[in-house]
């Protein structure tokens, strides 16, 4: 797994926290699958082993994660379904910084919805016309 | 190993040069375990530390302990325990990589071949190689190599990374995760590259001017410690003392400073005692505003420690 993590940013456990965590909700990790070991990511991340310890913990804590005594670190079976409040949650900040920007620049909250939708479904117009056109 | 034992246990140790104050009565407690950084400006005193820690230097006043032992007393048995990376880049270069290998597996009992293989394979480092040959990243590797292959119990790096390209200082960071994995294994780390320690160490300890300013967790050093980036309503040309708030540096009319939030538990009571100041941020430190904010107002330590127990490892 290749994090990438700066030191600038957040602290760093909660990059690693937020970096798995948009895996496992994006569908690229999925139930079942095996993180890497602590120590093995440490390593490859160039960061402390007690942080991505603290990282997995964490994870574990939401429910995103399981630790298999002596085995290893899996991604739990019910990821899928606290997904929907997680997927929630990873927009939040998205939703946040629109929101101020468009209070900033004067746009009322129903002109924003609107601009949404409109743009919404040309996305999807887009969208189906590229995949009619790779048919 | 004994985990009761700390690896490293100093106390006031005072070292003096030429009658300038090398170091300062200087106490440190690293445990067994710990990934330490110590960090601080050219010429504070890190090399002088870590000389005391090797057999280099012997305590004038004051004691050392590493791995339980006087260094200066029984040199060999705990060099044999501990693996050492120097600053300058002081092989003996009319070696070739093979061997400066083969002349240190015969010091240590602890050699490990298997590893020693791993770590040529890693570095992609060639044993007919003569050192001077190498380039300066591709020596910085060899000994590391040769401070790592018989997994000491304590790891000494002195600017491991100071003058190395990328990706030199990436091997080196690995290694130190490395050794920081294996249980009851310990890393002295010192750098004044503050992005490398705040990545792998647990704890750091800030050394100017001969004296150690402040040791604690890195996990804490946002809890404890604030950064109010504020504007002074009178156009102030000098900072204020305020009781707290250390290594004031303004750019124009905006003011940064650190604050010590065992001083002020509330952000009413940080406004109040900065009435006279709008306060436009107010986040947790990074490791290197509260490294600047130390060495700048070196005197804002002491207070500190007044207001705080010490911290216990």
């Amino acid at each position: 797994m290749l994090l990438h993590i700066t030191t600038d940013g957040p602290p760093i456990y909660q990059q690693i926290v937020d970096q798995i965590r948009f895996r496992i909700v994006s569908g690229q990790l999925s139930a079942g699958d095996e993180l890497p070991t602590i120590r093995g990511l440490a390593e490859s991340a160039r960061v402390n082993p007690n942080t991505v310890a603290r990282a997995y913990r964490e994870l574990e804590t939401e429910g995103l994660v399981e630790k298999r005594r002596t085995v290893g670190t899996f991604v739990a079976a019910g990821s899928e379904r606290v997904s929907a409040a997680q997927r929630r949650r990873l927009i939040a900040p998205h939703v946040d910084r629109v929101l101020i920007q468009a209070k900033q620049l004067g746009i009322s909250l129903d002109e924003l919805v609107a601009q949404l939708s409109e743009r919404n479904s040309q996305l999807d117009a887009n969208q189906s016309k590229s995949n009619g056109e790779s048919k | 190993m004994n985990v009761a034992v700390p690896a490293i246990e100093i106390k006031h140790l005072s070292c003096l040069f030429r009658r300038s104050d090398a170091l300062h009565d200087v106490s440190l407690t690293i445990p067994t375990g710990s990934v330490f950084g110590l960090v601080g400006l050219n010429g504070a005193g890190k090399t002088t530390l870590i000389r005391h820690l090797i057999g280099g230097l012997k305590a004038q006043s004051g004691t050392v302990r590493v791995l339980g032992e006087d260094p200066t007393l029984t040199p060999e048995s705990v060099l044999a325990r501990i693996g050492y990376v120097a600053e300058e880049d002081e092989l003996p270069r009319w070696m070739t990589v093979g061997q400066l290998i083969d002349f240190m597996r015969r010091l240590y009992s602890e050699w490990d071949d298997s590893l020693c293989e791993e770590l040529l394979e890693k570095f992609s480092l060639d044993r007919s190689k003569k050192l001077a040959d190498l380039s300066k990243g591709g020596r910085a590797r060899a000994g590391l190599l040769v401070a790592i292959a018989h997994r000491p119990e304590l790891l000494i790096l002195d600017e491991p990374s100071y003058g190395l390209d990328p990706i030199a200082r990436q091997d080196i960071l690995e290694a130190v995760v490395r050794t920081a994995g294996d249980e009851g294994r310990t890393v002295l780390f010192s750098s004044h590259l503050l992005d490398e320690v705040s990545r792998v160490c647990d704890t750091v300890s800030v050394i100017c001017a001969g004296r150690i300013l402040e040791t604690l967790p890195i996990q804490d050093l946002g809890d404890r410690y604030n950064e109010i980036v504020c504007e002074f309503v009178s156009g102030e040309r000098m900072p204020p003392t305020i009781r707290g708030f250390f290594g004031w540096q303004n750019r124009g009319r905006e003011w940064s400073v650190a604050v010590d939030r065992n001083v002020y538990d509330s952000e009413l009571s940080i406004r109040n005692a900065l009435s006279g100041a709008s306060i436009q941020e107010l986040r947790p430190i990074s490791l290197d505003r509260w490294f600047a904010a130390r060495v700048g107002d070196p005197q804002s330590s002491l207070e500190s420690a007044d207001a705080t127990p010490e911290v216990v490892s």
